[in-house]
């Protein structure tokens, strides 16, 4: 039996709700004066060293913390403990991503507007995390040396969605015959006109240049904003 | 793996949708997917055929419409599609120094109502 039909117009985003719980974070956000970064992945890159490398350098200067997603354990969150900041793990139990809302929940009891930083560690996983908006002001996407130099053009939407590329472990680069040239070239294919800094969170080589492209983050998302204590940090920012 | 919980809520939004318009059945979900949208097609297939089963819509098919990645070059104004996600630079002057104007779609277009 045939049948007609009538085809309506709907129109709706399919992540429209996590859309709409990224965009209130990312308000709450900016008027806290809290400048917030995700890192994002594949499992065994290096993420957690980089994030407790990151944290030992800032928490002098700046009042910093971080969450860190993981499908299970706590093990991340008391390595990054170490690095004697408030962390919070979230678990995310069969969940192969963070979402906003994840974020929002694992904030609950943090007044926000008392950190300069906060991190988001996503969990270890390349694809899924790329539909997901966490609110966040900037997305690094990493990838160690031992990955090979092809693993942007393998998984172009999550570099596609990032704005800066880390490369980490570099201090292995000659061992695992790690072609530089040849990755920063995949990396601009995908995403053109990202930054990249090469790292290694063990001798601490690169690490200047993300600190400093976190506090010139910080720097302009403050002068978005307009309380008297943001100026007052801007100035000493600036100086 | 996220596939599964996308083709949930496309599922359920449909659901809302025909209640909202009085019970009427649905044929086809059509959803518009962009080649940015981090959800790979052929995942979101399979997963929606298991998730419909356990549904008012298990004889409801979806329709996946393929959205191209378009890009508007800085020095030379064009907007045309780009070759392809591992090659994003302006097809007619080979500048990279380009803005992505569409690609990321990941939505439900439109639903085919049974009369």
């Amino acid at each position: 039996m045939s049948q007609s039909t009538r085809l309506v117009e709907v129109r709706t985003k399919i992540l429209k709700q996590n859309d709409i719980a990224a965009r209130a974070l990312r308000q709450a956000f900016q008027e806290a004066g809290v400048t917030v970064v995700s890192l994002v992945s594949s499992p065994g890159s290096g993420k957690t060293a980089f994030l407790e490398a990151t944290l030992r350098s800032l928490r002098s200067t700046y009042r910093v913390a971080a969450l860190v997603g993981d499908l299970a354990t706590d093990n991340d969150a008391c390595r990054l403990a170490r690095a004697q900041v408030p962390v919070r793990q979230i678990v995310t139990g069969s969940v192969c991503h963070l979402e906003a809302e994840m974020v929002r929940d694992a904030l609950q009891g943090w007044t926000i507007a008392d950190l300069d930083f906060l991190f988001v560690e996503n969990v270890g996983n390349l694809v899924c995390p790329a539909s997901y908006d966490l609110g966040e002001e900037l997305r690094a996407v990493l990838f160690s040396v031992t990955e090979g130099e092809d693993k942007p053009l393998k998984y172009p939407t999550i570099f596609n969605t990032a704005d800066v590329a880390i490369i980490t472990k570099i201090d292995l680069a000659q061992a695992a015959d790690f072609d530089c040239a040849a990755a920063r070239h995949n990396i601009l294919s995908v995403r053109p006109g990202i930054q990249i800094i090469e790292v290694s969170s063990k001798t601490a080589h690169g690490m200047r240049d993300w600190l400093n492209t976190l506090q010139a983050r910080r720097l302009r998302s403050l002068r978005h904003n307009d309380s008297p204590v943001q100026h007052a940090e801007v100035a000493q920012l600036a100086d | 793996m996220h596939e599964l919980s996308i083709a949930l809520s496309v599922l359920e939004m449909a659901e809302e949708e025909a209640a909202r318009r009085g019970n009427v059945s649905v044929a086809a979900i059509h959803i518009k997917l962009g080649p940015l949208a981090g959800v790979i097609k052929q995942a979101l297939a399979s997963a929606y055929d298991v998730a419909r089963e356990c549904t008012s819509l298990a004889e409801c098919e979806l329709i996946v419409d393929d959205m191209p990645l378009i890009v508007t070059c800085g020095p030379c104004g064009a907007t045309l599609e780009a070759r392809s996600v591992q090659d994003i630079c302006c097809p007619n002057c080979g500048s990279v120094d380009v803005k992505i104007v569409a690609g990321r779609e990941l939505e439900v277009s439109a639903l085919e109502i049974i009369e």
